[in-house]
């Protein structure tokens, strides 16, 4: 009988982490509940990949204590590493290898009884029946993912650690991809998966954003965007780059990004922006709507003020 | 319901894993395949034909300065022995001098005017021997081997058996044991079935951990419930069958063509064998996680490789080595391995002959191990 996975999955606090004099993980408090899937997201070099790794025993933190599924993860990784399926961001199983050779390694690893019936049902699930003896080397991008999930999965862990399982992969294979980790998680299983795209992080149950190795903002979608108190305005109309240019410089605008025909421009003063904005609400050249923030203005601007803190 | 407790089987089970996936990996690798059987029988065959310090076919000139009974029974027998090929007759100094200035012979024998009358008078004449010590292995041996056939060719003439026995200016001709012939394959063939173990069972190892650290590799297999030892008897057991395979592939060309013989039990060679192969392949995975990448593995492996093959009694007589390198040598497992192998094939050891260097090559095996388990990486940090 399987032991149940308590409710908090993960509790980790004031993890710290440096390589060399650079802190690349500062102070992270974090907490994922049972059943949850939950989105880590943040620029690159923020330290997503370097957490995973003190989740699940691949790296000591240098400070910092906390929980993975009831274990400690300073003592008690080996007891961890049973229960977790940790899916690297650089494929990492063995090229030279064919699917079922992978499979098989992996499940006598975990001690499975019967590792072939086990790998057969593997390779049912992933729909790669008939591929089974091609080499893992040989695989796409896309059937890489897969495998490296499938693998993950095999030993029926409690937690999977993705590590932008996504990254390279065709909208198809994406939401497959997806839809399988919401089965998954509809299974009682907790998912914590890092990722750079704005539709995967919304189709989280919660997200953590991080940037230069600290948290800025957790919680589920909705409540990160209405937290950042970030006012937006679209604009539409001709030159925009040259207002852009204008606009940047102004106080009170924190954040202008381009979108297609149009400009997001926001801030979280509200008053300085529209004060900022006003000459040109009134130049017919130009179409302003008040606008909802995305998460991805949201981010936009939590990562352009944490590099103004960044030292 | 059965008897192995759980933790056992498991731990059986993930060594069971790693066993698997490096065998099919090796089998996989064509290269590295063909290089595992083709690399020691080339090394055998070059070592056991071309470096031969036993002179043969010599290219010789002899200077006869008196055609006597003497003389002619010397020329003779020289020319019936496989050691020197006798290009020349000459009769005159000058004559020699270029031939062996000019490279065209590496000896000259020199029977001076008046050897005969000289001998049987008992006065031990002088034959004078000129040879091109530019080899000087081959000169050594070429002198040792003249001695022999002349006193054999003087006795045959009854010349010798006048009172005082023949003493050519020669130094006296050591008693070769075991070796009668003084064949050198017979002591080299041993000998490189260490030497050529020792490297590919390094080279094996030294590449597997580094190899999946610089493939990417590591970091699945460090987070799954693998332990440092399970993985590093997964990854040396396969190569133990890798290496007898060369061992036995080695023996046999030496057995069949260059008639070495293996005079003690073929079975404890095998064991034997096994044990040494079992103890470099552990110091090669040693290397292998005190390196950073799979370059400095090898030359970790390099470095070790070298004076096992200076110290161990391979290239250069053991006893003959200052004390201190004879402390060396005797840490190092193919001195204790040549010993084995020398004396089961050529002497006929058995096993109450060979325990000391068996405990050896197990001690050493064991402190390899060690440090390697204690040694591994569990972590990225
Ligand atoms: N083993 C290491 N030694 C030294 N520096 C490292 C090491 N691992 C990571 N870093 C550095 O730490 C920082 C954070 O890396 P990390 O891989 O955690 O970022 P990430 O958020 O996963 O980025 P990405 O989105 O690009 O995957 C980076 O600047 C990286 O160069
Ligand atoms: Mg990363």
């Amino acid at each position: 009988m399987r032991e149940r996975a308590p409710d908090i999955v993960i509790d980790v606090a004031g993890l710290t982490k440096s390589f060399g004099a650079r802190m690349v993980v500062k102070n992270l408090t974090l907490q994922v509940r049972r059943g949850q899937i939950y989105g880590f997201l943040g620029p690159n070099g923020s330290g997503k990949t370097t957490t995973i790794r003190m989740l699940c025993g691949l790296l000591t933190p240098d400070s910092g204590t906390g929980t993975c599924l009831g274990y400690d993860i300073r003592t008690q990784s080996q007891l961890i590493k049973r229960r977790v399926g940790y899916m690297t961001q650089r494929f990492s199983l063995y090229q030279d290898l064919s699917i079922r050779e992978n499979l098989e390694f992996v499940a006598r690893v975990f001690g499975i009884a019967d590792p072939r019936k086990a790998a057969s049902e593997a390779i049912a699930r992933l729909g790669l029946s008939g591929r089974e003896d091609q080499l893992a080397g040989e695989l796409s991008g896309g059937w890489k993912q897969r495998l490296a999930l499938g693998a993950c999965i095999l030993p029926q862990p409690d937690l999977l650690l993705l590590d932008e399982p996504t990254a390279g992969v065709d909208p198809k294979a994406r939401r497959d991809f997806w839809n399988e980790i919401h089965a998954l998680a509809g299974e009682g299983l907790t998912v914590l998966v890092s990722t750079h795209y704005m539709d995967e992080a919304e189709r989280c149950h919660e997200i953590a954003y991080i940037a230069y190795g600290e948290l800025l903002a957790h919680g589920p979608v909705e409540a990160v965007v209405r937290s950042a108190g970030l006012q937006t305005w679209r604009v539409e109309g001709e030159d925009l780059h040259v207002l852009a240019q204008a606009l940047m410089k102004l106080p009170g605008v924190e954040m202008v990004a381009p979108f297609g025909a149009s400009l997001h421009v926001g801030g979280r003063d509200h008053a300085a922006l529209e004060a900022a904005i006003a000459p040109w609400r009134a130049d017919p050249r130009y179409v302003w709507r008040a606008d909802e923030p995305s998460l991805e203005d949201v981010f936009i601007d939590l990562m352009g003020r944490a590099k103004d803190n960044f030292p | 319901m059965s008897l192995i407790p759980a933790r056992a089987r498991s731990s059986f089970s993930r060594f069971f894993a790693m066993l698997m996936k490096e065998f099919i990996q090796l089998r996989r690798d064509r290269v590295t395949l063909a290089t595992m059987i083709s690399v020691p029988l080339m090394q055998l065959f070059l070592f056991g034909y071309a470096i031969n310090t036993t002179p043969r076919d010599l290219p010789t000139a002899v200077l006869l300065q008196e055609n006597t009974d003497v003389g002619r029974s010397i020329l003779a027998a020289l020319r019936n022995t496989a050691f020197f090929d006798i290009r020349q007759v000459a009769t005159s100094e000058a004559e020699v001098d270029s031939l062996l200035r000019a490279g065209s012979v590496l000896f000259v024998i020199e029977i001076p005017a008046g050897f005969e009358r000289a001998l049987r008078r008992g006065e031990t004449p002088a034959m004078l021997v000129a040879a091109d010590a530019t080899d000087p292995v081959a000169a050594a041996s070429a002198l040792g081997a003249l001695e022999g056939v002349v006193q054999s060719a003087l006795s045959r003439d009854r010349v010798t058996t006048v009172a005082a026995p023949v003493q050519p200016a020669f130094e006296i001709r050591q008693h070769r044991r075991f070796n009668p012939a003084g064949a050198s394959q017979l002591n080299i063939v041993p000998g490189l079935l260490g030497t050529i173990l020792t490297m590919t069972m390094l080279i094996f190892t030294a590449l597997s951990v580094t190899r999946e650290v610089e493939r990417g590799t590591m970091e699945s297999l460090l987070a799954m419930p693998i332990r440092p030892l399970e993985i590093m008897l997964g990854k040396i057991a396969p190569y133990v069958a890798v290496g007898f395979l060369q061992a036995a592939l080695i023996v046999t060309a030496g057995v069949f063509a260059f008639g070495v013989p293996v005079v003690g039990n073929l079975a404890l060679l095998a064991a034997l064998s096994t044990l040494f192969i079992a103890a470099n392949l552990s110091i090669g995975y040693t290397f292998s996680t005190l390196a950073q990448n799979q370059l400095q593995a090898v030359q970790m492996a390099m470095m070790f490789f070298l004076p096992n093959i200076l110290l161990s009694g391979f290239m250069f007589p053991f006893a003959g080595m200052p004390v201190w390198a004879q402390w060396i040598g005797e840490c190092l497992p193919l001195t204790h391995f040549i010993r084995i192998a020398r004396g089961v094939m050529l002497k006929g050891a058995d096993m109450m002959d060979l325990q000391r260097d068996a405990m050896w090559l197990a001690g050493l095996m064991l402190i390899a191990m060690t440090i390697a388990v204690r040694r591994f990486r569990q972590t990225l940090d």
